[in-house]
């Protein structure tokens, strides 16, 4: 082979491979996630869990249309400032930036809330974040999906309800609120005291202060008070010692129902015996028996790629809840490649109407092997919540059991909460609300 | 009044349960003037390592799981562990900072929380883990009998603990010779040194009993609460017992965590509705900072008096 021919040949495979590394785009999604600091316990179950989808579909599936899935972790110990600065930084990465922010934290939500929309993209707050932000004509980059906080209370009456004997047997009962003196904390009062005019049932609201490892004082009072109801609205710490001290004031945590933030096995384990019959709010469920986990596990965990070290916590609360991510992330790009081209990175711009346009139905569930592991999804403009819907599961001293089917949040009163609330912030920041029926 | 009672003694238990914290501030605050920013960590620290050897010597050493060998030998490398501690922080963190004004020493401390903290979990990992020390947390059944008051028969436990616990340091710094020593580091460290007293030893000897008085607090918090992350937070209960106490009073910091807990779950039960309740976090330190003003040097804290 004389040295021409070399070139060229040379030259003809280089063509080659530069074009088939052309053809493998990559969607990038930056995780600010948190290993470390107080909140590391759940960061690691639920990041963990997104990570293994993604890892599935790369597997599995070779990617989304082909596309191949890319992310890179930022730690931000749950902290603002730290917050921003992962937000900075993994904004521009990747071939085209980033996808989509989800930093599982309200403060730091907030904290960015302005700039997704200059930067054209989407923040996802599942379960967390401002509730009014479900108004996607005034926060188009926002998504609080699923369910929101004022939905969640909601379900928790109906479910007082239903375990009382109906709404009308509300009237006269004691419910008290022990909270999370936060702005997380108050977030359901509104919602709770607008159900007890309807009701006829009676709220105690009772603070404790962060981080709620000392609440002696609320449950003595809770002792004379002796409510019908706990309505446990913790975080961290709070709830081991909510059910402890429950225990030990002889509370029965059957009467017991915890926020969504309080229904996870780190909020049981550590609290032993004593948090046997407590029932927690949830927007996934627990448990691995699930078609999606077995193809986690199969596709990742079978290959040694997994990225839990403790693989007992697969099928747990907060990892469910990181593949719930995984599944709504994955499916918002899919449905953004339908419209903008499959088999091509998307744009943060692009991903966004991925997310306006959800329609996860239980067919679609069915297909994803995700059938009753969340409710079904539908968002629009309108509504960046899409469900509202929640299941309740109970702790039986070793495990979550799912005891009711998704109940439906009382949308009539929510909705209109927070279109006030929304048009009142867009009033605030000279925002004019997107008109709807021009969007597709 | 049985309410009323009922909120004063389980607040005087909860308050002992601050002094076991304190208690290790105040040691290595008594012995090299050092306000141990890294007590909390150090709590964190010595809990999740004990439980993490309870989880891990069943399969080391095929010892019965939760079983007394296990448990006491979980105990003893906890400790163990909390002597290195003590031994690293002499050599990497305070060696080279003697006759360092305090302030540079606490900034130390600082730094050394977070290294304590990434390393507690970098070992064990962030799982919340329960902790049973095999007292149960239920109300004495004579006190509700007889008086309808509830009071915690694990807080009462916790409170014994904390009482031997004082009586023995206490005895230990007077009565002692090393006790003696540590007083005279604290001091003055120059001075200390200059008449033969090992400044290492000293320094050592007292992280490692503030070690020992982490891990007690540790196991009893972790069995409280759980063992995690939260742990550190601890330390913000101890901070105005010690302002309260005197930051170099053993007696202090029982006497001063016994007028905090008491104080802030009364001030919770009864002042708490009128302002929206939530105050136990900011009412100790009120009530210190006004402490502060009538008697700087806290209850028991020597006074400090510079000759001009």
């Amino acid at each position: 082979m004389n040295l021409k021919k070399t070139v060229i040949l040379g030259a003809a495979v280089a063509g080659l491979l530069g074009s088939s590394m052309a053809i493998a785009a990559e969607q990038f999604i930056g995780l600010p996630s948190y290993r470390v600091g107080p909140y590391a316990a759940g960061g690691s179950g639920i990041y963990g869990g997104w990570i293994d989808y993604m890892q599935m579909i790369n597997e599995r599936d070779g990617g989304i249309n082909g596309v191949k899935l890319a992310w890179e972790e930022c730690e931000t110990e749950y902290n603002n400032a730290r917050g921003v600065e992962c937000y900075e930084r993994l904004k521009e990465k990747g071939e085209t930036g980033n996808s989509v922010f989800q930093p599982l934290s309200t403060g730091i939500t907030y904290s960015v809330l302005d700039k997704v929309a200059k930067d054209k993209i989407p923040l996802v707050t599942m379960g967390y974040g401002r509730t009014d932000a479900a108004d996607g004509r005034v926060f188009p980059y926002v998504f609080p999906l699923i369910t929101t906080y004022w939905s969640q209370a909601t379900t928790m009456v109906k479910y007082i309800a239903g375990k009382e004997g109906g709404t009308d047997k509300l009237k006269g009962k004691k419910i008290a609120l022990l909270y999370h003196d936060s702005a997380y904390g108050k977030e359901s009062h509104a919602v709770l005291e607008k159900m007890a005019e309807r009701y006829g049932y009676e709220l105690t609201k009772l603070a404790v202060a962060h981080p709620g490892n000392e609440q002696q004082s609320q449950w003595l009072q809770i002792r004379q008070l002796r409510p019908d109801w706990v309505i446990l609205w913790g975080w961290g710490v709070m709830n081991p010692t909510a059910l402890k001290s429950a225990a030990k004031t002889g509370f029965s945590r059957e009467k017991m129902v915890g926020v969504w933030w309080s229904g996870a096995e780190e909020d049981t384990v550590p609290a032993g015996s004593a948090a046997k019959g407590f029932t927690a709010a949830g927007y996934n469920v627990a448990g691995a028996d699930y078609p999606v986990i077995k193809d986690i596990e199969k596709f990742v965990y079978a290959k040694g790629h997994g990225n839990m070290e403790d693989k007992s916590r697969i099928g747990s609360v907060y990892y469910n809840r990181g593949v719930v991510h995984g599944l709504i992330t994955v499916e918002a790009i899919r449905k953004a490649q339908e419209k903008y081209g499959k088999g091509k990175a998307l744009t943060g711009e692009q991903v966004r109407w991925g997310f306006e346009n959800l329609d996860m139905d239980d067919k679609r569930l069915g297909e994803l092997g995700a059938t009753g592991f969340l409710p079904p999804l539908k968002t629009s403009c309108m509504d960046h919540e899409g469900s509202g819907k929640v299941k309740y599961q109970q702790w039986d001293g070793n495990k979550w059991n799912v005891v009711t089917d998704w109940i439906d949040a009382d949308k009539e009163m929510v909705r209109g909460m927070i279109e006030e609330s929304a048009a009142a912030y867009a009033k605030e920041k000279g925002i004019t609300p997107r008109d709807c029926s021009k969007e597709m | 009044m049985q309410f009323f009672f009922e909120v004063l003694i389980g607040g005087l238990l909860s308050g002992v349960l601050y002094a076991l914290v304190a208690l290790g501030f105040v040691l290595i605050y008594k012995a090299s003037g050092v306000f141990n920013f890294a007590q909390g960590a150090m709590v964190f620290f010595a809990a999740l390592t004990f439980v993490g050897f309870l989880e891990v010597l069943p399969g080391w050493t095929g010892m019965e799981e939760g079983g007394r060998a296990v448990f006491w030998l979980a105990f003893v490398l906890s400790l163990a562990a909390m002597v290195v501690l003590a031994i690293a922080t002499e050599k990497f963190v305070l060696r080279p900072l003697v006759n360092q004004p305090p302030i540079t020493l606490f900034m130390a401390t600082i730094g050394l929380t977070f290294l304590v903290e990434g390393i507690a979990q970098g070992i064990w990992g962030a799982n919340v883990r329960g902790l049973d020390l095999g007292i149960a947390d239920v109300p004495i059944e004579y006190m509700m009998d007889n008086f309808n008051i509830l009071i915690s028969s694990f807080d009462v436990f916790a409170a014994a603990v904390a009482a031997v616990l004082v009586a023995a340091l206490a005895l230990f710094f007077q009565y002692t010779r090393i006790g003696r020593a540590l007083r005279a580091v604290a001091d003055d460290h120059q001075a200390a040194l200059s008449i033969g007293i090992p400044l290492r030893h000293i320094w050592v000897i007292v992280w490692a009993v503030a070690g020992f008085v982490a891990l007690v607090a540790g196991m009893i918090w972790g069995a409280r609460n759980g063992v995690q992350f939260a742990l550190t937070f601890t330390a913000l209960k101890a901070l105005p017992v010690l302002i309260l106490g005197g930051f170099t009073s053993v007696p202090g910091a029982i006497v001063g965590g016994l007028i905090i807990g008491a104080s802030e779950k009364l001030a919770e039960v009864y002042v708490g509705p009128f302002v929206g309740g939530g105050i136990e976090s900011w009412f100790p330190y009120i009530l210190a900072l006004g402490f502060l003003l009538v008697r700087p040097e806290g209850l028991f804290g020597e006074k400090h008096i510079d000759r001009v």
